[in-house]
């Protein structure tokens, strides 16, 4: 297992630091005169699951949005701040959709696709112009089974993929966004929709995963995160409270007392 | 044990008055529909033979068939789509998918649904003016299919708009992600699914379409041509003034033959209705979600 960076720091050990996947800059988000997020500035490190625990409208869906971008279809957001990707700043990748294409997102509500299960997974290499049929299917094969699906839809792949359940749905949108083959997962709530034999299933998931990429994390289940999570980031209300390594916090190390009750579920 | 209240009895007693109201209701909307149609099939189904399909009109159109009509309006409906149906789709998608919310958008939809309200007549008349005077097209198929187009253009926008804003948006979005533009979207996910709206637009353009005497008589459908239409730039004979024709301005006509006129073309918007609507049953059983 990867060994979770230490927030970086002036005492940070001198070994060289890989560079940040991702580096977020005083982000602040609006909507209109709302405001969601404020001065947010965090970095995450490669092969890392970073947590966002946070009640509801602390402004984490906001922010993964910005991440890859997709704050471009909501007219009246407004992004302020830096975003440096794989050391870019997003704004300044050639275009969006190489960027997106290189940023797999899992939405809380499964979105299966009105496709077959097969053209489900294969959409995006054939957006990047994969037409080989033998290359899609080893393609797909792998995908599905790095989202324990495999087993499950191996015989049925020309079904229709918005006809699954919900957790096969779910795990289906990850087979899809690991066929972007992404240096970064952004998973939004994944598990609201899931039960929780497949909630388990698909952490085992992550876990093989991050082996591979860098994971940012959102979700309502505190536990989760410290199930998973290297570091933990906690949001209220468009403020980053606090950012600290996952154990640390749920031994009650915390900066910020808020955190804490926040975590023992003690919050109003 | 519970017990049903008066009022529980008396709701149930109004929930039955009211169903039954409706009901009426929707059987008074078929009842018009039905009579035309035992009367067209009771009274013009005689009249209705091969000869009376394939043969020119003959004797001051007393006689004969109406072959020329009956080929100029398929004529007239088949250009007037090959012109509305990329223009409106085309539109519709730019409405739906692409144009942001401003002021230029609500013009061009506000414009859209007066010009739905727009008399036949008007649009006669515009089609006149421009068509066959301004563009010099004379009166002619191709003026007469324009002006039937730009009277049928709104019903297909507003359909092909309607099918596509219902394609779920989580479905755009999970495809944004994936690095997928617009186009790519639009391609391969919304439109698929928004096929079987879009036809039902075209049927109803199709029965509008077939149907309109005022938008053709002075574009390009004439009382009698004696040969059939060659190319676009032609006069021809339609049915829907044929019927006109016979049932009002000439004298000798038949008692039945304009029953044999009107079967025909409610035969041809029905039977494009069937075929639209098979369609749509054979994809709809394709696509789920
Ligand atoms: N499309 C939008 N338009 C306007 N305001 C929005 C939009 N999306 C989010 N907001 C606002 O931004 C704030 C943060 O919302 P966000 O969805 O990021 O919260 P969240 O932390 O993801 O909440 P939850 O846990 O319920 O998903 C809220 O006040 C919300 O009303
Ligand atoms: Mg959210």
């Amino acid at each position: 297992m990867p060994q979770a960076p230490p927030d970086a720091g002036p005492d940070a050990p001198s070994t060289p630091p890989a560079p940040p996947v991702l580096e977020v800059e005083n982000l602040s988000i609006r909507y209109g005169d709302v405001s969601a997020l404020r001065n947010v500035s965090l970095s995450v490190h490669e092969h890392e699951i970073f947590g966002i625990i946070g009640p509801a409208n602390s402004g984490k869906t906001s922010f993964l949005k910005t991440l890859n971008r997709m704050d471009r279809f909501e007219s009246h957001m407004r992004v302020e701040g830096h975003i440096r990707f794989l050391g870019r700043d997003v704004r300044a990748w050639r275009n969006v959709y190489a960027l997106r294409q290189h940023i797999g997102v899992v939405f809380p509500l499964p979105v299966g696709l009105p496709l077959s299960i097969y053209d489900n997974v294969a959409l995006s290499p054939r957006l990047r112009g994969v037409t080989d049929r033998r290359e899609l299917d080893v393609i797909v094969e792998r995908c599905l089974t790095r989202a324990a699906l495999w087993d499950e839809v191996k015989d049925r792949l020309d079904s229709l993929g918005s006809l699954l359940s919900g957790g096969q749905q779910q795990r289906l949108t990850i087979a899809r966004a690991l066929s972007q083959d992404p240096a970064l997962l952004l998973l939004d709530e994944f598990s609201i929709a899931v039960d929780p034999v497949t909630t388990m299933r698909i952490e085992d998931v992550l876990k093989e995963l991050r082996k591979e990429m860098t994971i940012i994390m959102v979700t309502n289940l505190v536990q989760q995160a410290r199930r998973l999570a290297d570091r933990t980031a906690f949001f209220l209300t468009g403020d980053c409270v606090e950012i600290g390594r996952t154990d640390d916090l749920f031994e009650g190390k915390v900066k910020d007392p808020r955190t804490y009750d926040y975590i023992l579920g003690r919050f109003g | 044990m519970f017990k049903a209240t008066e009022l529980n009895l008396r709701n149930e007693q109004r929930e039955k008055r009211w169903r039954l109201l409706f009901l009426l209701m929707a059987l008074l909307l078929i009842l018009p529909v039905l009579i035309i149609l035992i009367l067209l099939v009771y009274r013009g189904g005689p009249v209705i033979s091969w000869s009376f399909l394939f043969e020119f009109p003959r004797n001051g159109m007393t006689e004969g068939g109406i072959f020329p009509a009956l080929l100029g309006t398929i004529f007239l409906v088949v250009v007037a789509l090959v012109f509305s149906v990329p223009l409106g789709v085309a539109a519709a998608v730019y409405l739906s998918e692409y144009a942001p919310d401003n002021w230029l958008t609500r013009t061009i939809n506000l414009a859209i649904i007066n010009l739905a309200g727009v008399p036949s007549i008007v649009h006669a008349l515009f089609g006149v003016g421009a068509f066959v005077l301004f563009f010099e097209f004379g009166t002619s198929i191709l003026a007469a299919s324009l002006t039937l187009g730009i009277m049928t253009l709104p019903v297909v926008i507003v359909a092909t708009r309607e099918s596509l804003q219902a394609v779920p948006h989580a479905f755009r979005e999970a495809c944004w992600a994936l690095g997928a533009t617009r186009w790519q979207t639009i391609r391969r996910i919304v439109l698929p699914n928004a096929v079987s709206g879009i036809l039902t637009g075209i049927i109803l353009e199709v029965s509008r379409t077939a149907g309109e005497t005022a938008p053709i008589m002075f574009t390009g459908a004439a009382f009698f041509v004696p040969f059939l239409p060659e190319s676009v730039y032609d006069q021809t004979m339609a049915l829907s003034l044929h019927l006109y024709t016979i049932s009002t301005q000439v004298t000798g006509v038949p008692e039945d033959l304009p029953f044999g006129v009107a079967l025909v073309l409610i035969g041809i918007v029905l039977s494009m209705n069937a075929l639209s609507i098979a369609f749509r049953v054979y994809l709809r059983n394709k696509k789920k979600w």
